[in-house]
């Protein structure tokens, strides 16, 4: 065996490499990802502690100081800072809760269409034509809905408030009407799950083409429809994409700020009615209406409401996460 | 405790300031860097260098048009408006860091007494009244333009007690006017604001029935809502049988209330806006007659007045260290407080003119600062 004094390697391409070289660019790239990597750490840690220290001032505040200098904590009224904080949760909650029980079904439904019944051409239009909804700014919702989508639902909303209105969800205000212009947490929900199925149907789209050909193949040969095979050996493959991207849709939605802020009658309250005047608002859409004309409490009070949210949505990742993790020992992928 | 994202904004927007002001001044060639200013005269004044402000965002379009019309006719000079907020001008302003401030309140008087020490040391700031800006009670009803309405009625309205078109509080002041049988659906800023606040403090002077203080977020009854004033005009434009309240520019063709003054009903108008601001009593406390703060009037009965107005000052020194500084403060004011500074304003931001008495009085004590 004999060795050459200079041990050189081949590129594809067939020029040679030094080892050296060779090892030098694997710290570079090493060196990049990581960095890349820890700067998100860092970033995150960075937003929490900022979170953190300016909320401080307001969460400690035990002078009675935060009420006195804000106009809208009011101890006296039920509407301390954690009170509001747990309107505004409710609220958020409710509304991102029926933002994704419209997006869910629907963005499944455009993914199974795209990538198991449609044709190919027009699968292609139909995943960028969705994939341009993601693109377009929320103000552009916000307004879209503020002035044409709500004056349609109103009407809408009279009807299944009268024949529906059993359901507390559509039941009227104790005055036993609903709101006169639309502008209630339903049809916050309605422009939120617009701006949501691009995302859920993006992600679901792709786990589903990651189905195994083969297992789609055995279903159809044991006799079963498309349907049942979808269901047999589609479903159980993607379940835990699926889980996945309703997770992410639920982040956007939860965080959404303009498009609330345009469209909601702000109110506070733990009122289940989705027609209701003046009963619900996000924390998010709270923030960027009152940051203008807050002074220095009202800053550090609202970044305290900010942190409420970035918990709340730090806990529906680590629940996105765990239920993925759960069920990907289950799923039919193994 | 400072909030350090606010103030890094504020530092960064004057660092900027600065840095313009500097471009500015080399490129016209000049080789004195700080700011001159020639002798004034009375007839024509020759003015360079830059005048910094900051203050409420109310004066923000008001000021646009300003600057404007001032830099038109000094090309030499900049003027530069920070539209932080009232109590962020008024704090830029005592620091030193700015040469007058815009402010929608009064000093109180821990901020009075810093005012001596931020001016020459001796006499205090003082206020002028230049931004009158009156505020409408707007409404969505067919056919109808004006209806006339008490404080009291309003009050209710906004309150909630009164929810039908049809009651017989509106229809007994408002006899010959076809009322609609249709719910009242009020609209009021779901943000902090300004225009909330004076509405909330003219109901709670004028009316027995609002039974709160005034307070820029709102506390009336619970109806639609919208951010800003925009959204708010859309909203009752989009919607009929709705009612609420916006700077008087902005109400378009929708229909307007007029309001019960003594035993008349006065609907809005620029010289009725002006006419409250001439009719009410000096503050409390002011730093000297030159100070022309005013403690509002929301109950007056004089003839033709309209009490619903936000009134915006302009803060500034009695005497300025720096001669340059003074000229320059004076020289823009009293553009602001002259007939053609206040049309500008007028037709730019819908605010109503000050009288001429007022801007004759303004511009008399902003001489007195020139000279001193």
């Amino acid at each position: 065996m004999t060795t050459t004094d200079k041990p050189t390697a081949v590129t594809a391409a067939g020029t040679p490499l030094t080892a050296h070289t060779e090892r030098a660019a694997n710290k570079v790239f090493f060196g990049l990802s990581a960095t890349a990597a820890t700067l998100i750490l860092v970033t995150l840690a960075a937003v929490a502690t900022f979170l953190l220290v300016e909320a401080w001032p307001a969460l400690t505040d035990t002078s009675g100081e935060v009420a006195a200098k804000i106009s809208w904590v009011r101890p006296d009224e039920g509407q301390s800072l954690i009170e509001l904080a747990g309107f505004l949760v409710f609220g958020t909650v409710l509304i991102s809760a029926v933002a994704l029980l419209i997006a869910t079904p629907l963005s499944i439904g455009i993914a199974l269409f795209i990538s198991h019944f449609a044709p190919r051409k027009l699968a292609q239009g139909l995943g960028y034509m969705i994939d341009l909804l993601a693109a377009i700014p929320s103000v552009v919702y916000g307004l879209w809905g503020a002035i044409v989508v709500i004056p349609v639902l109103q009407p809408a909303y009279e009807w299944i408030s009268t024949y529906f209105g059993w359901i507390p969800l559509f039941a009227p205000a104790a005055d036993g009407t609903i709101s006169s212009t639309g502008r209630v947490a339903m049809s916050a929900g309605i422009v939120l799950a617009i701006m949501v199925v691009p995302i859920i149907t993006a992600v679901t789209r792709e786990v589903f083409l990651q189905t195994p050909k083969l297992h789609e193949e055995a279903a159809l040969a044991m006799g079963a429809t498309r349907w049942e095979m979808i269901r047999m050996a589609v479903f159980p493959f993607a379940r835990s994409g699926m889980i996945g991207a309703t997770m992410l849709g639920l982040g956007r939605a939860l965080g959404e700020t303009m498009a609330v802020y345009m469209i909601l009658s702000v109110g506070l309250s733990y009122s289940f009615g989705l027609f209701n005047a003046a009963s619900h608002n996000t924390i998010a859409s709270f923030i960027a209406g009152q940051f203008p004309e807050a002074n220095t409490q009202g800053v550090s009070a609202l970044i305290a409401l900010g942190l409420a949210l970035f918990i709340i949505t730090l806990l529906v990742n680590m629940l996105a996460r765990w239920i993925v993790a759960r069920r990907a020992e289950f799923s039919g992928a193994n | 405790m400072k909030i350090a994202a606010r103030t890094g904004a504020v530092l960064t927007a004057t660092a900027l300031t600065f840095a313009l002001a500097a471009c500015s001044a080399s490129n016209e060639g000049s080789t004195d860097t700080e700011s001159s200013a020639t002798e004034t005269t009375d007839t024509a004044m020759e003015l360079s260098g830059s005048l910094n402000g900051a203050g409420a965002s109310s004066q923000e379009s008001a000021m646009e048009a300003w600057r404007a019309g001032f830099q038109s006719a000094n090309p030499d000079v900049t003027v530069n408006y920070d539209p932080v907020g009232s109590g962020g001008g008024r704090t830029q302003f005592l620091d030193g860091a700015t040469s007058f401030a815009g402010s929608d309140a009064q000093m109180d008087e821990e901020e009075y007494d810093l005012s001596i020490a931020r001016c020459d040391g001796e006499s205090g700031a003082i206020h002028l009244p230049m931004y009158i800006s009156p505020i409408a009670v707007i409404f969505n009803l067919d056919g109808i333009d004006s209806l006339n309405m008490d404080a009291d009625t309003i009050a209710d309205i906004f309150n909630g007690t009164i929810t039908n078109w049809s009651d017989d509080a509106i229809a007994s002041q408002n006899e010959g006017v076809e009322l609609p049988d249709s719910a009242i659906t009020i609209v009021h800023r779901a943000d902090e604001s300004g225009t909330t606040e004076n509405f909330t403090e003219y109901l709670a002077a004028a009316s027995t029935t609002w039974g709160q203080e005034a307070s820029g977020d709102w506390m009336g009854a619970a109806g639609e809502s919208g951010q800003g004033t925009s959204a708010l005009v859309q909203i009752v434009q989009d919607n009929a049988g709705t009612i609420g309240y916006a700077d008087a520019s902005r109400a378009g063709d929708l229909g307007t209330v007029a309001l019960k003054v003594g035993e008349e009903y006065v609907p809005f108008s620029a010289e009725a806006a002006a006419a409250v601001v001439d009719a009410s009593p000096a503050a409390d406390y002011t730093s000297g007659e030159n100070d022309l703060a005013i403690h509002l009037d929301r109950t007056t009965t004089a003839a033709g007045a309209y009490p619903l107005v936000l009134v915006s000052y302009h803060i500034v020194c009695q005497q300025y260290d720096d001669a340059t500084e003074a000229a320059l403060v004076t020289g823009f004011l009293k553009y602001v407080a002259s007939e053609e500074g206040q049309a500008q304003s007028a037709s730019a931001a819908g605010s109503s003119p000050i009288s001429a008495d007022l801007s004759a009085k303004i511009t008399a004590i902003l001489d007195e600062i020139a000279a001193a």
